[in-house]
């Protein structure tokens, strides 16, 4: 799992959390890759993500490689900081560990890179459903 | 002349390789048929639109063998990233297999539609082929012999609808402000009543093409927020 993928989860439909934003990520093993590097991508995905929601997870597990705290002012043609989120983005994979609820503490296992999202129907709120399939 | 040049400039969606998955595999897992390649007809022929958009967040739902979000995570390369959602944990392992034995990746989570998704309007392209066929709503509940998920691949329930819906209720929280959305219907599912609910959420639909199969009349449907 890339934490471009731990950007976009949340276990708001939980009962009871309000926020659910961002999951709690520990790792237990992390392998790191080489993805392609497309600068305008990046920049594309910069004001779709959750900025410190990345920087907070890249540096919990110990893999910010550079990455400032904040994004630059000149994001659109800074190519270090676009390579530094690259890499955090794609390039750093979570392969087993889990991921947490901030509020409720419900973990949800990630195994050969796949996290387990889904949850009973009696832990989530009516609104969005499940489809009563009980794990 | 201009009309031949264009079909000849119609760039192709690549069917994605599944010699990786043999029989067994489509014990746990809905084996591609014709919805599949209908659905695979239907984005070729909308490659140049889905270009237009540039998507940055695709999402399918319901990947199954991960046939569609391979073909899309290959289509659009680093331009793009793909996420591919299926409450079947072997779905969720095939498709991931899928896309690494065409090169490319789409990023798989086991859950149920996009329920565990920031709900932040960040989906640019978004591809469902739902469980469509009209069942009851007992067969939607009932996990199969052995506990397999298989059924719930096609278990619609009420006029085929149920499950779509769910995803349906919450689409405007869901798709960005540019995005396209795909869905594979059948006449039972009532596509016109559909595209009127959709059109409440503020997006127009139209059907860009259909097939009849056996018994079934199976459609794809676009829509885009106008």
């Amino acid at each position: 799992m890339k934490l471009l993928t731990h950007n976009v989860l949340s276990s708001k439909c939980l009962k009871g959390v309000s926020v659910g934003y961002p999951l709690r990520l520990n790792a237990t093993d992390i392998k790191v890759v080489d993805v392609d590097y497309n600068s305008e991508f990046v920049s594309r995905m910069i004001p779709k993500i959750n900025y410190s929601a990345l920087y907070d997870a890249a540096q919990s597990i110990g893999h910010l490689n550079g990455l400032p705290d904040a994004v630059v002012d000149d994001f659109e043609s800074n190519e270090d900081f676009l390579k530094a989120v690259h890499h955090v983005l794609l390039e750093v994979d979570i392969v087993s560990g889990d991921l947490e609820c901030p509020e409720s503490g419900r973990k949800f296992p990630i195994t050969r890179g796949i996290p387990n999202m889904l949850v009973n129907e009696n832990e989530v709120n009516e609104i969005n459903g499940s489809n009563g399939y009980n794990n | 002349m201009e009309a031949v040049q264009k079909t000849i400039d119609q760039e192709l969606l690549e069917t994605p390789d599944l010699s990786h998955l043999n029989a067994s595999d489509y014990d746990h897992v809905y084996e591609p048929r014709e919805d599949s390649f209908l659905f695979l007809d239907a984005l070729e022929k909308d490659i140049n639109l889905i270009r237009l958009v540039k998507p940055s967040l695709c999402l399918e739902v319901g990947s199954g063998s991960g046939v569609i979000s391979t073909a899309i995570a290959r289509l659009l390369g680093s331009s793009s990233y793909t996420i591919a959602t299926d409450l079947n944990p072997f779905a969720c392992q095939v498709t991931h297999q899928t896309a690494e034995a065409n090169k490319c990746h789409v990023s798989c989570i086991q859950m149920d539609l996009d329920s565990m998704l920031r709900m932040n309007n960040s989906i640019d392209l978004l591809l469902f082929n739902p469980p469509y066929v009209v069942t009851t709503s007992e067969e939607l509940k009932q996990p199969g012999v052995d506990g397999s998920f298989l059924h719930l691949a096609w278990a619609g329930g009420v006029r085929g609808r149920e499950v779509t819906d769910r995803l349906l209720n919450h689409i405007d929280q869901l798709l960005s402000h540019k995005s396209l959305f795909y869905l594979v219907v059948i006449k039972e599912n009532d596509p016109d009543e559909i595209s009127k609910a959709m059109a409440l959420q503020g997006f127009k639909g139209e059907i860009i093409a259909s097939r009849k199969v056996r018994n079934e009349m199976l459609s794809v449907m676009r829509f885009q927020r106008g």
